[in-house]
């Protein structure tokens, strides 16, 4: 009866503008009892751009390449990665082994960046704002090096059907180098700013926990999955590009703890220990990187007309900072464009985790652990509120819960 | 350079965009470029903001809230388009999924190309608003 009161309670429910530490628009309905969650329901959709129609009844493939870059600004390696992989496969297109790993340098740089956006999201959630301002000042370095070895900082045109657009030369090396090593002198300091710190510990440990059983249940992948004890990885389980020939292992968090509670915490470890086993990997990559060219076919209309009469499917999956992204594709004989594209991103998996870690906190708890997944929309700067108690709604500003979130970080200081 | 008379808030509208142009926004305002150091602060409401920085190119659903939030910001306001896909599309032109771009939703005062534009750019273009929005206060006086 209660039960169904809730439901009936929470069907209306505004989106409110956006939040710009966080992406794209996402609503929530929390069903509260007083402070504490009780129920929460996620709604998706306000960023719906249509984008696998274009690949299918606009593009040819090469031109979709710039669209799956665009799914996603921070993730714009990990979707063209994931397409180019599966119309590889499908049209039988093997690239070259340099190009291989220069993939793998870029995917690893994607992961420095988008890792350190996270964490300095995360700590302005918790009302760090230095922490926010320190990691994003260190996250320009890696702009700095993307920019120099994909000539762009964001969206980077580096993917080629059959290989890449851009070689990484020799002379290049030391600049990589010097960047990775900066990464190296900081990486201490930001595990002390973020794992010994008393106030972080206070608001991350035991929050929002995601039990093993629920995350294999939930199918959770990424770091989120990780960090519940689930040692999934695409780089080690299913190893593409050069990922086969370098030393790849899942990071859980009882690699620095012993133990895996499955909190917001152990999510930040994780996102940590990646950050540092991205560096190890381009070092890893820079050594073992053979010569070569890096395109199977450089005369692109030739490679259309292949794609043109290609016949077959193909699947690409790749590991994206947030998890497992999936992308299939089928090519028919005759069409220029792609016959079916479908794209599987790891958040749309990971939201169905935010009833289950929001139920039982409070409130003010909402903006971290909301973050603590790296959902790839965005918040909602509003939500409905529904007091079972009192039985009435009211409309919560993101302003309001993260002043919430504030006051509950100066409680605990305290 | 001339003196600004006052501190300009920004208020940050994602319409559907890819977040390429929203972490720009963001690294605008942290310590490389830090524009807060010219008063320019990205605020959490419209209510408070001058200057609409809206990003993306209007996906349906995003209509009544694009509306909503421009009729919120108080007068005199000034809509900054950010990125390619805001000013005609961008990739996603004939999507089905678009109302937009931005400018057929609500007017638009500067436009910032590029996909996404750079962060000195975005600095650029929110002084170009800073600019006509001091100038539009003369004109009132
Ligand atoms: S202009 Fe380009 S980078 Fe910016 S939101 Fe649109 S598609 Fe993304």
């Amino acid at each position: 009866m209660m039960q169904e009161e809730t439901k009936k309670a929470t069907y209306t429910i505004p989106v409110g503008p956006i939040h710009p530490a966080l992406k794209e628009p996402i609503r929530l309905a929390l069903t509260v009892d007083g402070e504490e969650i009780v129920d929460a329901d996620v709604f998706v959709g306000q960023v719906h751009r249509g984008i696998e129609w274009l690949g299918m009844n606009r593009n040819n493939p090469v031109q979709s390449i710039y669209l799956a870059e665009r799914i996603c600004g921070i993730c714009n390696i990990s979707h063209p990665f994931s397409l180019v992989m599966a119309v590889e496969q499908a049209a039988g297109i093997t690239p070259p082994p340099r190009a291989e790993y220069i993939r793998a340098i870029i995917a690893e740089m994607e992961r420095i960046h988008s890792h350190l956006l996270w964490a300095g999201v995360a700590a302005h959630e918790i009302g760090f704002d230095t922490v926010f301002y320190l990691v994003w000042r260190v996250r320009e370095e890696i702009m700095d090096l993307v920019e120099y070895v994909t000539g762009n900082r964001v969206t980077k045109a580096m993917f080629q059907i059959g290989g890449l657009r851009r070689d990484i030369t020799e002379e290049q090396f030391p600049r990589i180098r010097q960047s990775l090593d900066y990464y190296k002198s900081v990486f201490d300091q930001l595990k002390r700013v973020f794992l010994d710190d008393k106030t972080i510990q206070m608001r991350t440990r035991n929050v929002g926990i995601l039990k093993k059983e629920d995350a294999l249940k939930l199918l959770i992948c990424g770091p989120s999955g990780r960090a519940s004890g689930v040692p999934k990885d695409v780089r080690q389980d299913q190893p593409y590009a050069a990922y086969a020939d370098l030393d790849i292992k899942a990071m859980t968090p009882d690699m620095v703890t012993g133990t895996v509670v499955g909190d917001v915490y152990d999510r930040i470890i994780v996102r940590l220990l990646e950050v540092k086993q991205a560096i190890e990997i381009i070092e890893q990559c820079l050594e073992k990187m053979p010569p070569g060219p890096i395109l199977a076919q450089p005369k692109i209309a030739v490679l259309l007309k292949a794609l043109t009469q290609a016949e077959g499917e193909g699947i690409g999956r790749a590991e994206a900072p947030r998890g497992e992204v999936i992308h299939y594709v089928r090519l028919e004989a005759g069409q220029s464009t792609l016959a079916t594209w479908k794209v599987r991103a790891p958040t749309y998996v990971n939201l169905m985790a935010v009833p289950t870690i929001l139920k039982g906190m409070q409130i003010a708890d909402v903006p971290i652990i909301f973050a603590s997944l790296d959902p790839c929309m965005s918040c909602t700067n509003r939500m409905i509120i529904t007091d079972r108690a009192l039985r009435k709604k009211s409309i919560m500003s993101y302003e309001e819960m993260h002043r919430l979130s504030l006051q509950k970080t100066e409680k605990l200081r305290r | 350079m001339k003196a600004f008379k006052r501190a300009l808030w920004v208020y940050h509208l994602n319409t559907g965009s890819c977040n390429g142009c929203d972490i720009e926004i963001l690294a605008v305002l942290t310590p490389r470029y830090d524009v807060e150091r010219f008063g320019i602060m990205l605020v959490g409401s419209p209510r408070h903001a001058d200057v609409l920085l809206v990003t993306g190119p209007v996906v349906k659903q995003m209509v009544p809230r694009v509306k909503r939030i421009y009729e919120q910001t108080p007068d005199p306001k000034l809509v900054v388009v950010v990125g390619s896909c805001g000013i005609e599309g961008g990739v996603f032109y004939e999507s089905y999924s678009l109302a937009g771009p931005v400018d057929q939703i609500i007017p638009v005062d500067v436009y910032v190309p590029g996909c996404p534009p750079r962060p000195e750019a975005i600095i650029e273009a929110v002084v170009k608003a800073w600019v006509k929005l001091e100038k539009a206060e003369q004109g009132v006086r």
